[in-house]
């Protein structure tokens, strides 16, 4: 499989910001390729170059062979976007909505609602077509972008975030729907800032944190960056405020994630500290409820490679505007 | 053609999801009969000499008054940038934008003209001439409304814009009082309105007199108008895309 999308330098400021700082990848045709970093690191204007909607200060892109920055319509007829805001028109239903990007994509007349109808079965929104845009409830909005951002058969797909703000059950649904279409030899570009949802969707996947990549891998092999450390995760009756500083004084510890009462450790040798964080435990009075020794996740191996702290990576964007 | 098809469609939502509301369609209609009967109940024997007037600011308040916030309200909503992601050139976006007001003006001018010039007793001279110049027109003011719309950031900027435009307009393009009368520096100022040359064009089709420039010259200035103001809005949306996108 060749490469249908090639990134060359690509650059883009702000004003003075550097938004994407000098990024260059290549994706291959039927590739899964995810762009994981927190909020603001610049996975948005990443895709929008991409897609010829931001001009690139510098650098450039190639979609299925046309320069996105010369030959923006040919890009755009081989490509489908979803955006982070769902953004169909609100007082269309579901049905007008399909059907009138049939029309400005320049699908044919007799073909149009029969495309419309096959994506609304096939997005479980059948019962849903005859009303507004504006009705739905935010998860069928979400369906219906991806249905409307299918209809002329794009090559490539491009997904911003794609289940931002969604409930458990939509966010599975889509991220089904998002296999599915892979399944079917589509090309998907996905930006997301929850690491679980890129080690399951991706193929590979570039870690970017402000603006530049860090690494382009595999889960599997930017897993095993970190194979060498060791996790101790040790789950607490309480978590006495101090306790966090005063293990972290201790030798040997790479780094302490908590989450409620469950402190992780990232230890170089568990042999040479479990003994002295079991003791600093017990001497502030804590009782272990539970002791697990786990092997690196993609999340470990993030935080390892970026330095930042997961939970920044926890953080929705606020949405602004947008018929949500 | 394929982008004449598409700017068509983009047309056909915005009247379908904008123009075509009760109280759009309403507000159209009853601005152009209030000023109508103001008129009549003024001076019942001048009702003739000011049809042309009346029609003409039929034309630019319908053709205008979606126009000016399309784009600025497409924008917030995001679905200017659906817009802008399908593969079509900005200018076909711009068009079709246009022709939805330009369709909506036709279409409320059209239902006040037949009435009006039925209500006074005037009969149309020559049906495609009258024709002509109302199109045109629409698509002037629609370009005008759509200049607004691309050269703002809000809705209240627009509406307030608009204003500013079509009230001196109404004032300068000889309704109320002749070219001929007004003082000077006003005459020059009404010769660069297009409304000027939409009212000059209806009073020599509907033989009302008062005409102040040959028929052919009202309608090529017209073109010129609707040219000069979408290249002109076409310069500025392509702006706004590289500022804001």
């Amino acid at each position: 499989m060749g490469d249908v999308i090639q990134v060359q330098d690509l650059t883009k400021f702000y004003g003075s910001t550097l938004a994407v700082d000098h990024i260059s990848f290549n994706i291959k045709e039927g590739e899964v390729f995810g762009f994981l970093g927190p909020n603001g690191a610049g996975k948005t204007t990443t895709i929008r170059m991409m897609v010829g909607l931001t001009q690139p200060s510098s650098g450039t892109a190639w979609v299925d062979g046309h320069n996105v920055t010369k030959e923006t319509v040919e890009v755009k007829k081989t490509i489908g976007l979803v955006p982070e805001t769902s953004n169909l028109y609100g007082e269309l239903t579901a049905l007008e909505n399909l059907i009138y990007q049939a029309e400005l994509y320049g699908v044919l007349r007799k073909e149009r609602r029969i495309k419309a109808s096959q994506l609304l079965e096939e997005f479980g929104l059948k019962e849903h077509q005859d009303k507004p845009f504006q009705k739905l409830s935010r998860g069928l909005k979400r369906r219906l972008t991806i249905a409307a951002t299918l209809i002329h058969h794009p090559k490539i797909l491009f997904l911003d975030e794609p289940t931002t703000g969604l409930d458990v059950m939509s966010a599975r649904g889509l991220r089904k729907l998002i296999l599915d279409s892979k399944k079917k030899g589509l090309t998907i570009f996905l930006t997301t800032h929850y690491i679980p949802e890129a080690e399951t969707l991706c193929d590979r996947i570039a870690v970017v944190v402000q603006g530049k990549i860090r690494i382009i891998d595999t889960p599997e092999n930017i897993k095993a960056q970190v194979k060498e450390t060791e996790i101790l995760e040790i789950g607490l009756d309480r978590l006495p405020e101090d306790l966090k500083g005063l293990l972290l004084s201790l030798d040997g510890i790479e780094k302490i994630l908590i989450d409620e009462n469950r402190i992780r450790f990232h230890v170089e040798s568990l042999n040479q500290v479990a003994f002295h964080i079991l003791k600093s435990m017990e001497d502030r009075g804590v009782t272990i409820r539970s002791i697990n020794t786990l092997s690196p996740n993609l999340e470990d191996a993030f935080i390892r490679l970026t330095g930042l702290d997961s939970e920044l990576m926890k953080i929705d964007k606020v949405i602004k505007g947008g018929p949500e | 053609m394929n982008e004449i098809k598409k700017a068509y469609f983009i047309a056909k939502k915005d009247m379908g999801a904008y123009y075509l509301k009760p109280p759009l369609i309403s507000w159209g209609l009853m601005l152009p009969v209030a000023f109508a009967l103001a008129f009549y109940l003024r001076n019942p024997a001048g009702i003739k000499d000011v049809t042309p007037g009346l029609i003409g600011m039929t034309l630019l308040f319908s053709s205008t008054s979606m126009a000016a916030i399309v784009i600025t309200f497409e924008k917030r909503i995001g679905a200017l940038e659906r817009l802008l992601l399908a593969p079509l050139h900005t200018r076909t976006i711009l068009f079709g934008k246009a022709l939805g007001s330009a369709l909506f003006g036709l279409l409320i001018t059209f239902l006040i003209a037949v009435a009006i010039v039925a209500a006074v007793g005037l009969s149309i001279k020559n049906v495609i001439a009258f024709i002509s110049v109302i199109i045109l027109s629409a698509l002037a003011f629609s370009c005008l409304g759509i200049l607004i719309s691309v050269g703002v950031k809000e809705v209240f900027e627009a509406m307030t814009l608009s204003n500013f435009f079509r009230f001196p307009m109404i004032f300068l393009c000889g309704v109320f009082l002749p070219i001929s009368s007004m003082p000077f520096p006003l005459p020059i100022v009404s010769y660069l309105l297009p409304l000027t040359y939409t009212v000059d064009g209806l009073r020599h089709c509907l033989s009302t007199g008062g005409t102040v420039a040959p028929f052919w010259t009202d309608l090529l200035i017209l073109s010129a108008f609707v040219f000069l103001i979408f290249s002109l809005s076409l310069l500025m949306f392509k702006k706004r895309i590289r500022q804001e996108f």
